[in-house]
């Protein structure tokens, strides 16, 4: 008989080593995680502000993405080119970046060259010039990427489908690079007023990691940023989400297109909610992982699509619950309702067993993987500092995974997802899918029309 | 890598060391076994020697439509359980098929290494037990919605397949793509599934590399428990590899798209990967158009700002490798004039490059390598980064010689080698904007 027959027993998992963070303050306040990982010669520094797009207003969206843009074009002492020059000559790399939650400056280095590096990071993060030249070049690139975006029918089923559920006056409802309107209103001013209110010690951190002494890190640090005094203006609060309606599809038309980008949704919880794990999980089982329910019947069942998921976005103040996949255009009525009544199931009765020990495994037993390189420790120490986390998070986190029962993943699923208020976007040939769609009877089909939301 | 002024360090100083055990069984798998304890994980990452450049007019496409049914069961795991029993231990992973090679690779917890070269050996030895006619339609299916939705539905998507068939003469096994035609995708039967297994799915074609937190003798014992009584091949066709092709004048296609911008495509031949020249060509791209430091990245997106972005870089491969530019125009830029500015630079620096500018590009290919070394497997880790060498140097003692290529250049061969391939007629695809919808 083959050694083949008998699969082999799975020993025990070894314990969950989670990194030792380091906390201390600056003299300037600033808040820095240091993590020390001496195994290869690199260093991630990175500086977090909350300054991201939904700190802003949603009639200035695109200015927390165009301001952190604009960091490394320039500064009171180099000039744009100067600054990528100087970067690339230590080979490393320096991202100025904003997301919903946050803006950040990225570095990545090889140790030798962490200190040079370091200087050029505080440079851009705080004595950006926001020159009207670079502005203006940035500024078109921009406007002429907004018009790029809307060639691509994942960002055109995407963008209609967050505009359907938030709306224009709140920044989720549009793309976090703005839209033409929003951005073509915008000055270097505007940018640079943006930074010196919002980017300040009392509302940033800075996390560490890598071939670095924890102290060497802490030096370097106060050297560059414990002299930072800049002042944080308070951030608008968000609006409320608009009220939920009634289930309805809305077709973006593309004329002749061989697949739909199907999206569908509603708004969904904030990363502080208790029922984060619960989801966490509901959403492992229903599209966030290969073996998740929509993935294996669209996928491998129907072969309808290259693949199917589904993600809550989990910002600080919400973000949308979306599904989403590509089909085959004569495929799209039939995907969408199986999209619809897995969303319906997963409320309307408790996952089965196997498929909750396996969500588990797969997100307990994976969280090394997620702990590899020093850009992966940096983004989950991020995330402790962000969403206020203990430093014991990740343990608890993986405890509290386990305790997760069938019962809790179908109230907290209850809690937070409404079949009947689901916002169904499709990205696709309306001439072709239309008529099925409505006669699927879960809803109104429209055009999508994006001056009406 | 010297250590001058603006170098990064002494050679010693950022030196990486990725010791290994080799051992070929006697049905001729090659296995490679790489200690690495910094975090407790271990990746099983197997490649076969067999690409779409082994596909037969027809049947473009089926190496990669294979490699979607090595995850559908095998004789003694059910369809619908490879995934369930690695995502069972919080394991992933995933297979990617090439021009030249078809790869495959688990991430798993270190404990659970046994059971991903189980399911490696299974469906080495036994995948056509579970494969049906149900399982190739289901992956039929998938795999045209791949190539709906990673080429025909996306913008500039259909751009690559026009350069290859571009580049390439008629016979030559680069002309086709990866992901093949749509009839040929839909035209793979059962019995090419068998015929395809029985050529090239077999020991003595295939490396296998484990990489992360094991014990090495521990996984010699395991890989010869489960693969060593798998039969190796018949005689495989051998084809002489085909000369590099000489344009000996511009090949121009013009696309017309759904776009908001016109963009061009350029592609010239190049020599094989790890061939002389090929490493001073991936100097070459970083100087030309990789980064804001570079060349085109000034004259055409920050001063002049016709070009909306711009891009270049060695593909290395096999049978020969492509240097390619890619440019976005914006409107009102004729893709004449970014073509000239290419042409242009490309003629300056097949006159001279600075020195600065060699070791800045020779920079961040050293901080890539490193890079690529944090993760222990996945696409572009360590056990891929072996089993690359591996496939293309027939060793994975490599790692102290990896950016010693670099470092022996001077600027002169890198002038020498952007004259001798990159001064030469070109594949040009030219994407343009369709009359948009209203």
């Amino acid at each position: 008989m083959s050694h083949r027959a008998v699969l082999p027993p799975v020993g025990e998992p070894l314990p969950l080593r989670m990194p030792d963070v380091h906390r201390a303050r600056l003299s300037s306040g600033l808040e820095t995680l240091i993590v020390e990982r001496r195994d290869l010669p690199v260093v991630d520094v990175q500086i977090v502000v909350q300054a991201g797009a939904a700190h802003d207003f949603a009639a200035h969206a695109g200015r927390a993405h165009l301001t952190a843009d604009l960091l490394d074009e320039g500064t009171s002492s180099r000039q744009a080119l100067q600054i990528a020059e100087e970067v690339e000559a230590l080979g490393a790399s320096l991202r100025t970046r904003a997301s919903w939650d946050y803006a950040a400056a990225s570095l990545h280095v090889l140790r030798p060259h962490v200190e040079a590096a370091t200087a050029l990071l505080a440079d851009v993060l705080l004595q950006p010039a926001f020159d009207d030249a670079e502005f203006d070049r940035k500024q078109r690139e921009r406007l002429h990427a907004i018009g790029q975006e809307r060639d691509d029918p994942r960002n055109l089923a995407s963008m209609a489908f967050t505009r359907l559920v938030y709306g224009s006056e709140h920044p989720f409802g549009l793309p976090i690079g703005g839209v033409a309107a929003s951005v073509t209103a915008l000055g270097a001013a505007d940018l640079a007023a943006y930074h010196s209110a919002r980017y300040g010690p009392s509302a940033a951190f800075a996390v560490v990691c890598g071939d670095i002494r924890t102290d060497v890190a802490l030096d370097l640090l106060e050297h560059h940023f414990g002299a930072w005094r800049t002042a944080v203006t308070p951030a608008p609060p968000l609006p409320a989400a608009p009220a939920p309606r009634s289930r309805a599809i809305r077709i973006v038309d593309r004329p002749g297109a061989p697949q739909s980008e199907i999206r569908i949704g509603h708004a969904g919880p904030p990363r502080s909610s208790p029922d984060y794990v619960a989801l966490h999980v509901a959403n492992t089982i229903l599209g966030g992982a290969f073996t998740s329910r929509l993935n294996i019947l669209l996928r491998e069942e129907k072969g309808y699509t290259y693949g199917a998921g589904s993600s809550f976005a989990f910002r600080r103040n919400g973000g949308p619950f979306v599904a989403s996949t590509a089909v085959g255009t004569a495929a799209t009525a039939d995907a969408v309702n199986d999209m619809v009544s897995e969303v319906g199931r997963l409320v309307a009765e408790p996952v089965t067993a196997n498929e909750l020990a396996r969500a588990q495994s797969y997100l307990v037993l994976g969280l090394p993987r997620t702990f590899e390189t020093t850009g992966d420790v940096a983004e989950h120490v991020s995330e402790l500092a962000l969403y206020d986390l203990p430093h014991d998070y990740y343990e608890e986190y993986a405890a509290a995974v386990r305790r997760v029962t069938p019962a809790e993943v179908q109230a907290a699923a209850a809690r937070w997802l409404r079949p009947e208020e689901l916002v169904i976007v499709v990205a696709g040939d309306a001439a072709a899918v239309s008529d099925e769609l409505a006669s699927l009877g879960i809803g109104a089909v429209d055009e999508y029309d994006e001056d009406a939301c | 890598m010297s250590a001058g002024p603006g170098s990064l360090g002494g050679a010693d100083d950022l030196r990486v060391h990725l010791p290994f055990t080799e051992f070929t069984l006697d049905n001729g798998l090659r296995v490679v076994v790489h200690e690495d304890r910094r975090t407790p994980l271990a990746c099983v990452d197997i490649w076969y020697h067999v690409g779409s450049r082994n596909e037969v007019p027809g049947r473009t496409g089926f190496a990669h439509l294979f490699e979607h049914l090595m995850f559908e069961g095998s004789e003694h795991v059910p369809s619908g359980r490879f995934d369930e029993l690695l995502e069972n231990v919080g394991g992933i992973n995933n297979g990617s098929t090439s021009q030249d090679r078809t790869d495959y690779w688990e991430l798993v917890p270190a404990h659970a290494v046994d059971l991903a070269l189980y399911l490696e050996a299974d469906r080495m030895a036994g995948l056509l037990h579970a494969v049906g006619e149900e399982q190739l339609e289901a992956q039929r299916g998938v795999v045209m919605n791949e190539r709906r939705q990673s080429y025909e539905n996306r913008p500039y998507g259909m751009a690559w397949e026009t350069l290859q068939a571009a580049l390439y003469p008629e016979g030559h096994p680069y002309r086709w793509p990866v992901i093949g035609y749509m009839d040929d995708i839909a035209a793979a039967t059962l019995a090419d599934v068998q015929e395809f297994f029985a050529t090239w799915y077999t020991p003595d074609n295939a490396t296998l590399v484990v990489a992360g937190d094991v014990n090495a003798s521990r996984v010699q014992d395991v890989v010869r428990g489960y693969f060593g009584d798998i039969a190796p091949g018949r005689r495989r066709p051998r084809a002489e590899p085909p000369a590099l092709p000489v344009l000996d004048a511009d090949q121009r296609v013009t696309l017309d798209d759904d776009v908001t911008l016109a963009r061009i495509y350029m592609a010239w031949h190049s020599p094989a990967a790890y061939d002389d020249g090929d490493a001073a060509l991936d100097v070459a791209a970083g100087i030309l158009g990789s980064g804001r430091a570079s060349r085109l990245y000034r004259r055409l997106v920050y001063e002049s700002q016709v070009a909306q972005s711009v891009s270049a870089w060695q593909s290395s491969a096999l049978l020969g490798s492509t240097f390619h530019v890619v440019a976005t125009a914006r409107p009102g830029t004729e893709l004449q004039q970014l073509e000239d500015t290419v042409r242009d630079e490309i003629a300056a620096m097949a006159g001279a490059v600075r020195a600065d500018e060699v070791q800045r590009a020779r920079n961040a290919l050293q901080t890539d390598f490193i890079d690529a070394l944090q993760s222990v497997g996945g696409f572009g880790g360590r056990a891929d980064q072996l089993n690359t060498w591996l496939f293309h140097l027939g060793t994975a003692d490599y790692a102290g010689q990896e950016m010693a290529r670099y470092s022996a250049l001077t600027p002169e061969r890198i002038s020498s080698a952007v004259s001798t391939w990159l001064c030469q007629p070109a594949g040009i695809v030219s994407v343009v904007p369709a009359r948009r919808r209203a």
